[in-house]
């Protein structure tokens, strides 16, 4: 599981700065999709764990966009959010320790939900710091659904491609 | 004290947490604020280099578009040459003039990252301290403006693009000769805004924008691109005006960095007047 978690900590940083980073979507939409790294920890990641890791996958972003400290605060932030989302969103299933927070555990519903909320949690801390003002707030606001909804999209697909494989 | 180390134990996922931020923070008022500070960022030479590796790649993606635009500035040059000018004159001139000094000095260099897409976009060239390029030269292409350096390590360097909400740039109307200043809204790449031209200047659409040189980083006269559209907000007294940029920010392969050689004396003229 650990080796897992680090592989996808190493795939996901070089797919954000390689990739993600260069591909001109729309002045709007710049879809930070290195947050899947912190929605698919799994659950029993002690807290520490969960808070330095996502800081530092923040950071690592970070180092290779000029921005240093504005991903790692979103991506703490979200990855202080997720224990008390986990209270809040309510499963059939249990969250035993072994499942991932995924599609196939605990359905497509819970899933979304929870991917929405700190999607857009993330996505909101990262742009309202980047801009570093409240004047044009309403544009600001507008990036931010834009590119969570891009977002949202990369980690539904990227989800659906996987539980298919492992079938 | 035993309890309040109990107290932190129990809560130490909200403390790890503050402190985490508190990180950030500093990290973000440190590196970004102050754009010029900048201490640890991506221009050290191993991010530079895997950068470098990367844009090999897509470099040789683009190698017919940069090769026209290279060929075009090739022509362009050729025409400048001495050969391509016949002397009409018959006044006798010193070679060795004195009467002219070299004010800016351009250095060659390509660009091995960019973006556009964020709302503070930077770019990435391959030429460094050692090559000559140094913090506050400004950086251009045959076309138009760039941005400016902000950070140089011994081969790379870092230059903050018109793209970004820290850059304002004092540019002028060619025709109307009036001062203003430039900068990105963060909406389209293509166009900018200029701000703080009285609203009794005739102007319209399709007039000139050229850099003012007032900054003492660009030179002065060069293209910036073209008016638009304009507005006046009700009661407001200066325009608002829409400037289509000339550089598509989206394909810079090449570009200069201009120094200005006299920029120490100028900035040395302004402390003095400040100081008196």
């Amino acid at each position: 599981m650990a080796g897992k978690t680090i592989i996808r900590f190493i795939v996901l940083l070089l797919l954000q700065v390689l990739v993600f980073n260069n591909v001109d979507f729309n002045s709007y939409v710049y879809p930070a999709f290195y947050v899947y790294f912190i929605l698919l920890l799994p659950f029993e990641t002690a807290g520490w764990l969960l808070l330095l890791s996502s800081f530092l996958m923040g950071l690592s972003v970070d180092f290779f966009t000029n921005s240093l400290g504005i991903n790692a605060a979103a991506s703490t932030f979200t990855a202080f959010l997720r224990p008390a989302l986990f209270k809040l969103l309510k499963s059939k299933k249990e969250y035993v320790p072994g499942i991932t927070p995924g599609i196939k555990d605990l359905g497509f519903r819970w899933f979304f939900a929870y991917a929405l909320i700190l999607i857009f949690a993330h996505h909101s801390v990262l742009f309202f710091l980047e801009i570093f003002n409240f004047n044009d707030a309403l544009q600001t606001i507008h990036r931010i659904i834009a590119s969570s909804v891009a977002t949202i999209i990369l980690v539904l697909l990227t989800q659906a491609f996987f539980n298919k494989k492992e079938k | 004290m035993r309890n309040l180390i109990a107290f932190l134990w129990k809560n130490y996922f909200f403390f790890l947490f503050v402190a985490l931020e508190v990180v950030a923070y500093f990290l973000i008022i440190n590196n970004n604020f102050y754009q010029r500070r900048v201490i640890i960022n991506s221009t050290n030479d191993m991010l530079g280099n895997v950068f470098e590796g990367f844009d090999n790649f897509s470099e040789y993606l683009s190698l017919s578009k940069a090769n026209r635009i290279l060929s075009e500035e090739n022509a362009r040059f050729y025409n400048m040459r001495p050969e391509s000018f016949i002397k009409n004159d018959t006044t006798t001139f010193f070679i060795d003039d004195t009467l002219y000094n070299r004010r800016f000095k351009y250095i060659a260099a390509k660009v091995i990252s960019n973006s556009v897409t964020r709302r503070n976009n930077y770019l990435k060239l391959d030429k460094g301290r050692n090559h000559g390029l140094k913090p506050d030269m400004a950086v251009i292409t045959s076309d138009g403006v760039v941005g400016q350096i902000i950070e140089v390590s011994d081969n790379f360097s870092s230059v903050m693009s018109i793209l970004n909400n820290n850059s304002r740039i004092s540019v002028k109307l060619k025709n109307a000769n009036h001062v203003g200043s430039l900068f990105w809204d963060g909406t389209d790449y293509r166009m900018g805004t200029l701000v703080d031209i009285p609203s009794h200047v005739l102007i319209s659409k399709g007039d000139t924008v050229v850099t003012s040189g007032f900054s003492h980083i660009f030179p002065e006269g060069k293209y910036i691109g073209i008016v638009e559209d304009f507005n006046i907000g009700t009661g407001d007294s200066f325009y608002s005006i829409g400037v289509k940029f000339s550089v598509d920010y989206n394909k810079i392969y090449y570009v200069y960095a201009v120094e200005n050689l006299l920029r120490d004396e100028l900035l040395q003229l302004d402390e003095n007047k400040i100081a008196e």
